[in-house]
């Protein structure tokens, strides 16, 4: 399918691209594996659409306690950042390599999936327990906001129509932590019917799980089972509610199993 | 205009913004071996290479590319040899239609440019995207394998 007429522009920097996103309707676009399938379809009718892909907003850069991953960093070039081989962030690599297939793994953006917020996306689970915050730029400014409050609902978050993810920045679990991600993918499209990220360690623990409701959210580590009891949890046509609801206290124990087994190896 | 180096050869062409890299390759260059065999972004069948990394150039505004250089099945071929990957291919009945294989084909060379000795598993999930409907893919899983080896073989002498 051919997208519907649109006008492309590529952004020389970021003020540039915030002046674009002045038209009504303007899209970026980076990888383009989520935006380019639904303006094929048609359900995304963009007037213009800025490319950011060559902005250099990527990388993977530990700086002080912090660790920093650039928007436009692609699913590949986490899956080889040395800098992620280590207990305590060993979820985001093991996360990526479940994302989409290689070819998208070598487009897809992280700064993409989480502006795109499909309610069964990966990374952000991942992000939420390592209590990520996201950089954003504005023509009238930046603030900083942390993941817990970016996304707000299915493929909706508080980004403003002319503001950009900057910065994606993970404070770097104490000594002795583990992370872990563990998903049961939908066999034909590979999404999650449920997936869930932990992190334990002397801080304490932290479970999200992702593809059960409206947004990945995060259920606390002290007992996921009984926080996805009280929770809202959807069902379709591949997984029923209670289905999905049994399957995400499966994957957030193993979650937690993996992830206190690798704290282990980095006490 | 679009200026890109295709096949090792410098190209340009005139498309619009909404021409995906696939439309581009296959009516503006004439280059078909780029198939389109889904509307969704999912077979995987117009694989090519950017910049060496295997791409859905469905899922690739063409305009997205300048400057960049794209490998087509076409291109695979050196001085008229077939790359150790297509001879793998008909060796070991890596297709039966032949839909998907230039998708498929591209995609292991991008495994092997990587890995040159995958095991069997990661073969496997590096074909998550290509989608083949007639060989069970294990005669692919076995043509990369063999192509593998003959390209460390190749290395090595």
């Amino acid at each position: 399918m051919i997208p519907a007429p649109v006008r492309y522009v590529r952004a020389s920097d970021v003020e540039h691209a915030l002046s674009l996103l002045a038209e009504p309707d303007a899209k970026l676009v980076a990888g383009g594996q989520s935006l380019i399938p639904v303006m094929k379809l048609r359900i995304a009718r963009p007037s213009v659409v800025v490319d950011i892909s060559r902005l250099g907003l990527s990388g993977v850069e530990i700086r002080g306690a912090e660790l920093h991953l650039g928007p436009l960093t692609t699913w590949d070039e986490l899956l080889g950042a040395p800098e992620l081989r280590r207990p305590a962030l060993a979820a985001i690599a093991e996360c990526a390599r479940g994302i989409g297939d290689l070819q998208v793994r070598n487009r897809g953006t992280v700064g993409g999936s989480l502006a795109h917020a499909d309610p069964a996306s990966d990374m952000p689970a991942v992000l939420l327990t390592l209590g990520a915050t996201l950089a954003l730029q504005s023509p009238t400014g930046a603030r900083v906001v942390p993941l817990e409050d970016f996304v707000v609902g299915p493929f909706t978050t508080v980004l403003d129509a002319r503001e950009i993810i900057t910065d994606v920045v993970v404070p770097l679990p104490a000594t002795g932590s583990g992370s872990a991600y563990v998903s049961v993918e939908h066999p034909a499209s590979g999404f999650a019917l449920a997936g869930a990220a932990a992190l334990t360690g002397p801080d304490g623990g932290r479970v999200a799980v992702t593809g059960v409701a409206a947004q990945p959210f995060l259920i606390g580590g002290d007992d996921p089972e009984k926080a996805l009891q009280a929770a809202e949890i959807f069902g379709d046509r591949f997984a029923p509610a209670e289905y999905r609801r049994e399957l995400a206290a499966v994957v957030a124990r193993r979650a937690v199993e993996l992830a206190t087994a690798r704290a282990k190896e980095d006490a | 205009m679009l200026e890109l180096v295709v096949n090792g050869e410098q190209r340009s062409l005139r498309v619009e913004g909404r021409t995906l890299l696939v439309h581009a390759l296959r009516d503006g260059l004439g280059l078909t071996g780029a198939h389109i065999g889904c509307d969704t972004s999912q077979c995987g069948a117009c694989t090519v290479l950017l910049d060496g990394r295997a791409v859905k150039s469905c899922a690739v505004l063409a305009l997205q590319t300048e400057g960049t250089e794209i490998t087509t099945i076409e291109g695979l071929a050196q001085d008229g040899e077939l790359h150790p990957l297509q001879r793998a291919f008909v060796e070991h009945h890596g297709l039966q239609c032949g839909f998907c294989t230039p998708g498929l084909i591209l995609t292991a060379a991008d495994l092997l440019a990587r890995d040159p000795h995958p095991t069997d598993e990661t073969i496997r999930h590096s074909l998550r995207g290509n989608l083949c409907r007639c060989t069970g893919y294990q005669p692919i899983v076995e043509s990369i394998r063999a192509a593998g080896a003959a390209l460390r073989e190749g290395a090595a002498r």
